[in-house]
């Protein structure tokens, strides 16, 4: 692809933007920063739509295939819209041992959805997340990319009352 | 200002949970940077890989490979051609843990993020590389956090930047933060992940000491391993040897979790035993457990059994074993523990994690999982072991790309070989229940 449309790049706002360009001056090359470009775009919006995607593609200077490409691969990255907040429960080794299955069932069973499903009012999406490097205070969850840890039945279930703050937060 | 006695615990000396990270102040009081200072100031880049070398520093990453060696391969300039046109280089910092069962980088991160950025600091100074990144896991928000803070304070000071010291030598250093994909542990898939691309890893040669990040001359190592070079620096390879209880030198992250008394992370003498580790630090197993199994350094690593808790946990002996020491991260397996749903969890992650760039991996580990649910849920025959058997040679080192699904074969292997009488029980289950 040569030509996107260049109003596509107004479809990010300008903080998006500058905060992209100031990550993409890190390299000789800005697509170094098409991860973090994709996980601060979802940060503000939740998730990456086909019009953000072409969108940080026009601006660091990939297609916006490869950028796909590289969305797709990693599973921090939601091509698709996700709740208001995700709840990511680790099944590590380490946590699989601590019950993490159980913990599942809890969660499951009051949010009324399954793995990489979210919940009729938009307010949870639960997703199976690999090991994360806590082991010695399994089992452990992440909720909108807070680690919480030594979880139980009732701590794993007290992971579904709302917040005002309830975006995906990511790193800057 | 003068250096500190040395320590039995370099790495983490000044970690203290009860208390915020040192600040950049705080960690110089205690001597932070001097090695930088040391190595502009009084050491030839020769003379700082020889020192590297002398060590005997390995890999901490997993593999062991020897620190020294594996720097001495980077293309170096005369003092002279570099400050005429200096060699693009870089200096990454291999922060992606994701190793099933591995909780030590963390540690170093969030502990004393200022080690992790002296030791990229020195690290480059040897290499005279002139970028460094720092490729850590998406989900490791706070150490990113807190390393970015310790960069800042850096560039501040003066320890980062244009001719840092006076030398002529300029050097920055960034953050570069991933977003969840175990391969880009891999130092070549890392590298294609840094470059914004799919992380798929690199045929080898070339190597990245060579042709690295862009096409330029990188180094890659675990953070650990990086963590080490300031006080090789200072205290010498001598005292780093001493350290050790065996032929490998220094000390390490060693960590215990499972069902035990008191899962955590210690830095301790290279060398210490399994058995040190599980009974003394960790506090033994939870009441009415046993230990069954364990994994030595994280989930890619071969099953070993109670009769090797007294071997000494490092690169050497637990080789000898048949195992790998890994990440020294240990997983204790109890007898409580479904032992097939264990290792079907661990299948499960390498499937799930394969770049899909090569055919025995992509298409293989997924088979290997299923075949080990159809044991699980009673629907296996003798030829499923048989396949399984066959698999841990066809996902083999030779057979595959890269070291990915050779190590998802480590507990599978092992697994066949030590508890056989366990797949083969739940087929037998299986035909006495049909038949």
């Amino acid at each position: 692809m040569t030509e996107i449309d260049t109003q596509l790049v107004a479809q990010l706002t300008e903080q998006e933007t500058q905060e992209i360009l100031k990550l993409a001056s890190h390299y000789d090359y800005p697509q170094a920063a098409s991860i973090e470009a994709l996980k601060i775009v979802q940060h503000y919006r939740g998730w990456v739509s086909d019009e953000s995607l072409q969108a940080i593609a026009k601006l660091i200077e990939m297609s916006a295939e490869e950028l796909d490409s590289v969305a797709t691969f990693y599973s921090l990255i939601f091509r698709s819209p996700v709740g208001n907040n995700v709840i990511m429960l680790c099944d590590g080794i380490t946590c699989w041992m601590h019950g993490c299955e159980q913990l599942k069932n809890c969660l499951s069973e009051k949010l009324g959805i399954d793995y990489g499903e979210t919940t009729p009012d938009n307010q949870f999406t639960l997703i199976p997340v690999t090991c994360q490097g806590a082991c010695d205070r399994a089992p452990v969850a992440l909720k909108n990319m807070k680690l919480h840890t030594e979880l139980n039945e009732s701590s794993v279930l007290a992971l579904t009352t709302l917040e005002s703050q309830n975006r995906l937060g990511g790193s800057k | 200002m003068s250096l500190p006695e040395p320590t039995q615990r370099p790495l983490t000396q000044h970690v203290d949970h009860n208390r915020e990270a040192y600040n950049l102040a705080e960690y110089e009081a205690h001597g932070g940077y001097e090695s930088v200072r040391k190595m502009l100031t009084e050491l030839s880049p020769s003379a700082g890989l020889e020192l590297l070398k002398a060590s005997d520093l390995r890999g901490r990453g997993g593999a062991g490979f020897p620190t020294g060696m594996k720097w001495s391969f980077v293309p170096m300039q005369s003092e002279a051609e570099r400050l005429a046109n200096p060699m693009q280089k870089y200096i990454v910092a291999n922060a992606d843990e994701m190793e099933p069962g591995t909780f030590k980088d963390r540690v170093i991160m969030e502990g004393c993020p200022h080690l992790l950025v002296e030791g990229m600091i020195v690290g480059a100074a040897i290499l005279q590389a002139t970028t460094g990144y720092i490729f850590i896991r998406g989900e490791y928000i706070e150490a990113a956090e807190k390393l970015n803070r310790a960069i800042s304070e850096c560039r501040e000071k003066g320890w980062l930047g244009k001719n840092i010291l006076g030398s002529g030598w300029d050097f920055d250093l960034h953050v570069h933060t991933s977003a969840g994909r175990y391969i880009c542990g891999e130092e070549t898939a890392l590298l294609n992940s840094l470059e914004g691309k799919r992380a798929t890893p690199r045929a080898k040669p070339p190597f990245p000491q060579v042709s690295g990040l862009w096409g330029k001359p990188t180094i890659v190592n675990n953070v650990e391993t990086l963590a080490n070079i300031p006080n090789i620096i200072n205290y010498g390879a001598e005292w780093f040897k001493g350290l050790s209880l065996t032929e490998d030198a220094g000390t390490k992250l060693y960590g215990v979790s499972g069902r035990v008394n008191k899962a955590g992370c210690w830095e301790l003498p290279m060398g210490t035993t399994a058995r040190e580790l599980l009974e003394v630090h960790a506090g033994g197993m939870r009441d009415g457990y046993k230990l069954k199994t364990f994994l030595p350094g994280g989930g890619s690593t071969p099953l070993l059994l109670p009769e090797h808790l007294d071997t000494p946990m490092d690169y050497t002996h637990i080789g000898k074993i048949g195992s790998r020491m890994g990440t020294g991260t240990m997983i204790m397996i109890d007898d409580q523990v479904d032992f097939l749903g264990a290792l079907k969890n661990l299948e499960h992650f390498f499937a799930q994690e394969s770049c899909g760039f090569c055919t025995p991996c992509r298409d293989g580990l997924p088979w290997v999982e299923k075949t080990l649910d159809k044991i699980i849920r009673g629907k296996g025959t003798s030829a499923d072991i048989e396949w399984l058997d066959r698999a841990t040679v066809n996902l083999n080192m030779g057979f595959t790309f890269c070291a990915h699904a050779p190590g998802a074969m480590g507990p599978l292997e092992s697994a066949l070989k030590y508890f056989r009488a366990e797949f083969e029980t739940r087929i037998k289950l299986h035909h006495s229940e049909t038949v």
